[in-house]
């Protein structure tokens, strides 16, 4: 049965997903640096971030209309910031605000649809992230495989007998939240004993690392660049300005 | 010979007060199967958690010649290899050569390594076809064969086996049968199914309560028990 899969695009071949797991994270900080350091980010600059993604994703043959939808998860909380902003009486910093958290994760499901969560941890853990960290984020996302099974099981247990319709859903999802973490815990506990068996040690292994090339180098290069070089060009926003005109 | 596994007056009780093991001796020797009968909650789980050092209670353990202890954990993994009733919750990386070569490379070895002894591994189950492939779109019988071979390529000298027929259809668990029959490793197999332990346990015992209340051979467990 096929419950949740957040692994399918990692799967996929292209230039950016050959790429070693620590350029591409490294590039990552850079571009939400780039992005999260404007005050206000002017339109072009803000476009011409947009750009640099779509090409990213067109690169990584990545499907761009599944990517920003998985990115529109952020969307909620950046409206509610910019909501608030702009009734303080601030439009343009709240529009920014929102194009902020959405250009960042728009970069962070790029990193993620192009790189597997042991190359992602492994990355974290030589740029020396906390060991607890490391061992919560692999956990959190495993468990959320394992919650989201069990989630789907008890759904399709609860219509098997007759359970449909959108206020039943509610009440039913509220009424088995408890149930639902109880199963989940205990298959969490499971398969956690599972990973002692085989000698887990705290470490999520790699199997294949992936080889520093000189291709790497020229990724780093234009991928943490190119955000910096649009951040930083003073020009940008009156050339912007000059061409909307 | 000393034998591989040797147990005596091993008890556990769990947090809630619940008695598990209730002082249980259990012997296993080279190339012997040996089935564990018992009804549900009579310590069969319990008691094959404490051969991999999963759990540890009262009384003595010895892997090997050695007794299982907190500092040797690794070394009595690599040797009690456990395929857990529940294969879903052993398999849990993105493909299955990488959850295959989840136990190598914890215990070291280098990843082309790792790598070669999961693709011997997968051969030996015959899996190989589907070593890039996400686990969870295999079948339940092509699940529990991975689950095996994660296991295998760790190359352990006993195999451990928890309800191993579970979820499977008949073609499943021949083939499940055969495979385990071409395996040299000496085997502890928790089973319900007699027709399944018939065919591979050299020996069976029988679980009531935390303890082994019978030992013998499956016929005559089964009809004394009328399992």
């Amino acid at each position: 049965m096929h419950y949740l899969n957040l692994e399918d695009w990692t799967r996929r071949s292209s230039p950016v997903h050959a790429r070693e797991a620590r350029v591409k994270l490294a590039a990552l900080m850079v571009f939400l640096i780039a992005v999260g350091s404007a005050g206000r980010l002017p339109w072009p600059v803000a476009i011409a971030l947009a750009l640099l993604l779509l090409a990213g994703l067109v690169a990584a043959r990545l499907p761009v209309a599944g990517v920003l939808l998985r990115a529109g998860a952020v969307l909620p909380f950046g409206l509610t910031l910019a909501v608030v902003t702009a009734l303080a009486g601030d439009l343009g910093r709240g529009a920014s605000l929102l194009t902020k958290s959405y250009l960042s994760a728009v970069a962070v499901v790029l990193l993620t649809a192009t790189t597997t969560l042991p190359e992602i941890l492994r990355a974290l853990e030589s740029f020396r992230a906390p060991r607890l960290l490391l061992l919560v984020v692999q956990f959190l996302y495993r468990y959320l495989l394992v919650l989201a099974g069990q989630a789907t099981r008890m759904r399709m247990a609860a219509e098997c007998r007759g359970g449909r319709g959108r206020r039943w859903r509610f009440q039913a999802a509220a009424g088995s939240l408890a149930v639902l973490f109880g199963s989940s815990r205990r298959r969490a506990d499971g398969i956690y004993r599972a990973m002692l068996a085989r000698g887990f040690d705290g470490r999520w292994p790699a199997l294949a690392p992936k080889p520093f090339r000189a291709a790497d180098a020229w990724f780093l290069l234009i991928a943490a660049g190119a955000p910096l070089a649009i951040r930083l060009s003073p020009d940008l926003p009156h050339l912007g300005a000059a061409w909307l005109r | 010979m000393a034998p591989l596994i040797e147990v005596s007056g091993l008890r556990f009780r769990y947090e809630d007060g619940a008695v598990a093991l209730a002082g249980v001796d259990f012997h296993l020797d080279a190339g012997e199967t040996v089935a564990l009968f018992g009804a549900n909650g009579s310590g069969k789980t319990t008691f094959v958690l404490h051969l991999n050092g999963l759990l540890a209670g009262s009384g003595s353990v010895r892997v090997g010649g050695r007794e299982v202890t907190g500092n040797n954990l690794a070394e009595i993994r690599r040797l009690v290899g456990l395929v857990f009733q529940d294969p879903d919750e052993q398999l849990f990386m993105p493909t299955v050569i990488e959850d295959v070569a989840f136990g190598p490379l914890n215990l070291g070895l280098e990843p082309a390594e790792a790598v070669e002894r999961s693709r011997d591994a997968l051969e030996q189950v015959g899996m190989i076809d589907v070593a890039g492939r996400a686990p969870y779109h295999l079948s339940a019988g092509e699940k529990r064969r991975v689950a095996i071979a994660g296991v295998l390529a760790m190359r352990p000298e006993i195999l451990v086996l928890d309800e191993p027929t579970t979820w499977l259809d008949p073609p499943g668990r021949r083939h499940l049968l055969e495979l385990l029959l071409r395996l040299p490793q000496a085997k502890i197999v928790v089973t319900h199914d007699t027709r399944f332990a018939r065919a591979i346990a050299t020996r069976a015992v029988f679980f009531e309560r935390g303890r082994i209340i019978a030992e013998g051979g499956v016929d005559d467990l089964a009809a004394r028990f009328r399992w």
